[in-house]
C-alpha cells in the first residue's frame, strides 16, 4: 500500500497541459483588448501625447521614458473599474464550492448606507469604515448561518431572499435620500496614490495575493476545492464543511463592505440603490475567469485576469464612445462561450461516434 | 391526482399536525393571503372594493403568467435570469413596430412579441440543453445580450404613449364582462397550464426530467428536447408579457423590467416550487404570485411607506422558505421513525 507521500507526489510538468489552460486564452483576449484600445483611440494611455513630447529623442531613451509613463497611465485606468472587483475573490471561493451568493450587491448598499449614517451620527470616519466592514461581515455571516443550519436549502434562494431584505433595510433607513459630505481625505481612498501606484490597485493586488495564498497554499483552500468536488465525501472525510461555508460567505460580506468603502469614496455620497446588479457582474467576472459553476475548479489568477479584461474592455469602448450596450452583448457572449468551450470537445466526440459507430 | 402528494395509506393514523400542514401547503398559503387581505381591509375598507380587486388582479396578471414559465424551468432544475431582458426586448421591438405601422392589428403585435420571445428563449435553451452550459450562466449571458440589444434597437430612446396607436394601448384597457382582459388572459393561461402539466404526456415528462434526469434518459425520454422546450416556453411567455407590459404602461424603455426575474423566482419559491427540480404545482404558483401582488397592493393602502415594501417582501419569502424547510424536516423525521417501528 502506498503511503500518503507517494500519493501526493508532484505531478510531472507537462508542456501541453501547461499551455492548454483557460488563463492563457484569457490573457490573449486581454492583450487583444489592449491592442484594440490603442487602435480605437489615440487618447488611450495618452500615447499620442507622449510620442509628441519625446519626438526628438532617439528610440532607446524614448522607450525608457515611455514605459514608466505608460505603466502609470495604465494604473490610472484601473481606478475606473476596480471598486467592485474585491468581491470577486470570495465569490470565486463560493462558486468553487458549487454555490452562489446573489446578495452581495445589496450588502454593498446596506454597508454603504450604514457607513454614511454612522458618520452623520457623529462617528469618526475611520470608525464609520469599520462599521461598513462589520455590517458587510454580519450580512455574509447571516447568509452562511442560514445555509449551514438548513443544508437542504439552495444558496440561490436563500441569498435571493436576503438580497431583497438587505436592500429593503437600506431603503427603510435612507428612503430616497443620499448621505454624503464625508471628510476630504476620504475620497483619496479611491482617487489617491501611494507613490506612483493608485491605492485601490495596491489594495486589489494585496487582496488578490492574500486570497490566492488562502486558496492555493492552505488547508482551508484545499478543503474549499474538496467541498466543491464532493460535499458529502468531504463531510465524511472530516472536512469542517459548515465552518468553511460560513467563513466563505462571511468573507463575501466583508469584501462587499470593502467595495462599499471604495464605491462611496469614489462617488462622494451614497444612496440605497447603489450597486444594483453588482452580484451578476461579479459572477460574470468569476465565471469568465475560468471558475466552474459546477464546482471544484478555478483559480485566483484567472479571475484577476478576467477583472482586468472586462475593465479595460469597458474603458476602451467608453473612450471610443461605443456605448455600454455593446459591452453588455460582448460580455454576455464571452461568458457563454467561456463556459461552452470545454463542453464542445466531448459533444463533438459523442456526435462523431454516434455517426461512425466503431466495429466491435 | 396532482404530482408528488400520493397519500401513503399508512400515514392516516399517525399523521401529525405538521404533516398535514405540509401536505396542504397551498391551503396555508391561501389562509395567509386571506389574513393579509383581512388585516388590510380592517385598516382600509376600500380594499375589498371591486375596483381595488380589479386593480390587484390586473397588476398580478403579468407576474403570474411569467411565474408559470419559470415554474417549468425550475422543475427541470434550471433557472432563467434572462426573462426581464427578453420581456424588454420584445416589448421594445413591438412598441417600435406599432409606432411605425399604427394600423397593425393588436393581435399581430402580440404574435410578433411572442415570436421574439420564443426565439430569445430558444437561444437560452440551446445553450442549456445542447451545449451543456449551466442554466444560471446561459441565462445570465443572454440576459446581458438581450438587454444590450434592447438599448441598441431603441437607440436609447423611449417609446412613449403618444407614439403608440390607440388600438395597441386598448389591449390593456379592454374589458370583457366588466373585468379586464389581462385577468382573463391569466385565467386562460392557468387553465391551460394546469391541463398541460397534469394531463399531457409532455407535461408529465417535464416532471420526469426534473426529478431524475438520468432515469428519464434511460426510460427513453430525450431529456434535451424537454429542457429546450421549457426555455422556449419561458421565452414565449416573456415575449407575450412584454407586449402586455408595454401596452399597460404605455411606454417602452431600455431598462423595462430590469430585475423583474427576481420577483418571478420569488413567486415560484413562495408557491412551493422546489429549486432542486421535479416538483411544483400550478395552484401553488398562482398563490405565490397573488401573495406578492397582494402585498404590493396592500402596503400602500395601509399607509405603509413604499420604502418598507422590499424588507417586508423579503422577510416573508425568507420566513416561508425556512418554515417550509422546518416542516419538511419534521415530516421526514416522522416518516423515518415510523419505518423503524
Amino acid at each position: 500500500m502506498p503511503g500518503p507521500h507517494e500519493i501526493a507526489a508532484d505531478r510531472p510538468f507537462a508542456w501541453k497541459a501547461f499551455f492548454f489552460q483557460w488563463e492563457w486564452i484569457l490573457l490573449l483576449v486581454f492583450l487583444a483588448i489592449q491592442v484594440m484600445n490603442f487602435h480605437l483611440s489615440p487618447y488611450y494611455l495618452d500615447l499620442a501625447h507622449l510620442r509628441e513630447e519625446a519626438a526628438d529623442l532617439a528610440w532607446w531613451p524614448w522607450l525608457t521614458s515611455l514605459i514608466p509613463a505608460v505603466l502609470a497611465n495604465w494604473a490610472d485606468v484601473t481606478i475606473s473599474f476596480l471598486d467592485k472587483s474585491f468581491i470577486v475573490f470570495p465569490m470565486a471561493f463560493i462558486i468553487i464550492m458549487a454555490e452562489i451568493d446573489i446578495s452581495v450587491g445589496s450588502t454593498v448598499a446596506l454597508s454603504a448606507v450604514l457607513m454614511g449614517l454612522s458618520y452623520k451620527a457623529g462617528l469618526s470616519m475611520p470608525l464609520a469604515m469599520v462599521v461598513a466592514l462589520a455590517v458587510g461581515s454580519v450580512c455574509g455571516f447571516i447568509n452562511g448561518l442560514i445555509l449551514v443550519k438548513y443544508r437542504e436549502l439552495a444558496p440561490m434562494i436563500v441569498t435571493l431572499a436576503t438580497m431583497i431584505i438587505y436592500r429593503g433595510i437600506a431603503l427603510i433607513l435612507l428612503e430616497d435620500q443620499a448621505v454624503g459630505k464625508f471628510p476630504a481625505w476620504f475620497q483619496n481612498i479611491c482617487w489617491g496614490y501611494l507613490g506612483p501606484v493608485p491605492i485601490m490597485l495596491l489594495a486589489f493586488c494585496v487582496t488578490a495575493l492574500v486570497f490566492g495564498i488562502i486558496l492555493h497554499r492552505t488547508t482551508f483552500g484545499r478543503q474549499v476545492y474538496a467541498i466543491g468536488s464532493n460535499p458529502v465525501a468531504s463531510l465524511f472525510s472530516g472536512v469542517p464543511v459548515a465552518r468553511i461555508r460560513v467563513t466563505a460567505y462571511t468573507l463575501a460580506g466583508l469584501m462587499s463592505g470593502v467595495t462599499a468603502i471604495f464605491l462611496t469614496s469614489r462617488m462622494g455620497s451614497t444612496r440605497p440603490n447603489v450597486a444594483t446588479g453588482y452580484e451578476l457582474d461579479v459572477i460574470a467576472m468569476v465565471v469568465l475567469g475560468g471558475v466552474s459553476t459546477a464546482g471544484g475548479r478555478g483559480r485566483i489568477i484567472g479571475t484577476v485576469i478576467s477583472v482586468f479584461t472586462i475593465g479595460f474592455l469597458r474603458y476602451g469602448l467608453g473612450l471610443r464612445n461605443i456605448s455600454a450596450e455593446y459591452l453588455l452583448i460582448i460580455i454576455g457572449l464571452l461568458l457563454i462561450f467561456a463556459v461552452m468551450l470545454p463542453n464542445l470537445r466531448p459533444l463533438y466526440t459523442s456526435w462523431y461516434s454516434a455517426r461512425h459507430p466503431r466495429r466491435q | 391526482m396532482p404530482q408528488g402528494t400520493e397519500k401513503n395509506p399508512l400515514d392516516k393514523e399517525s399523521s401529525s399536525f405538521l404533516a398535514k400542514v405540509s401536505r396542504f401547503r397551498e391551503t396555508g398559503l391561501f389562509l395567509f393571503i386571506l389574513v393579509v387581505m383581512l388585516l388590510t381591509h380592517l385598516k382600509n375598507p376600500n380594499f375589498f372594493s371591486l375596483e381595488n380587486l380589479d386593480d390587484l388582479l390586473t397588476n398580478t396578471a403579468i407576474l403570474s403568467i411569467l411565474a408559470l414559465g419559470m415554474m417549468l424551468v425550475i422543475i427541470t432544475r434550471g433557472i432563467d435570469l434572462s426573462l426581464g431582458s427578453t420581456l424588454a426586448l420584445s416589448g421594445m421591438i413591438t412598441a417600435l413596430t406599432v409606432s411605425s405601422y399604427p394600423t397593425l392589428h393588436p393581435l399581430l403585435a402580440i404574435a410578433l412579441g411572442t415570436l421574439i420571445g420564443i426565439v430569445c428563449g430558444s437561444l437560452v435553451g440551446l445553450g442549456v440543453a445542447v451545449f451543456g452550459v449551466l442554466p444560471i450562466i446561459a441565462s445570465l449571458g443572454m440576459m446581458y445580450v438581450y438587454r444590450g440589444l434592447t438599448y441598441i434597437v431603441s437607440g436609447r430612446r423611449w417609446v412613449n404613449a403618444s407614439q403608440m396607436p390607440e388600438s395597441f394601448k386598448a389591449i390593456a384597457t379592454t374589458r370583457l364582462f366588466d373585468i379586464r382582459l389581462y385577468i382573463f388572459i391569466a385565467i386562460v393561461f392557468y387553465l391551460a397550464f394546469y391541463y398541460f402539466t397534469n394531463y399531457t404526456r409532455t407535461g408529465r415528462r417535464i416532471y420526469a426530467v426534473g426529478s431524475n434526469p438520468d432515469s428519464a434518459a434511460i426510460t427513453g425520454i430525450k431529456t434535451w428536447r424537454f429542457i429546450w422546450l421549457v426555455y422556449a416556453i419561458m421565452g414565449g411567455l416573456s415575449g407575450f408579457c412584454g407586449v402586455l407590459w408595454v401596452s399597460k404602461f404605455a411606454s417602452a424603455q431600455g431598462d423595462t423590467a430590469s430585475g423583474y426575474e427576481m420577483n418571478v423566482i420569488a413567486a415560484c419559491v413562495l408557491g412551493g416550487v422546489n429549486i432542486m427540480g421535479g416538483s411544483g404545482r400550478v395552484g401553488g404558483v398562482l398563490l405565490g404570485a397573488v401573495l406578492l401582488g397582494t402585498l404590493n397592493n396592500a402596503l400602500p393602502m395601509v399607509n405603509m411607506s413604499v420604502f418598507w415594501q422590499n424588507a417586508i417582501q423579503g422577510s416573508i419569502i425568507l420566513v416561508a422558505i425556512l418554515v417550509n424547510a422546518q416542516v419538511k424536516r419534521n415530516v421526514d423525521r416522522g416518516n423515518l421513525l415510523r419505518r423503524h417501528i
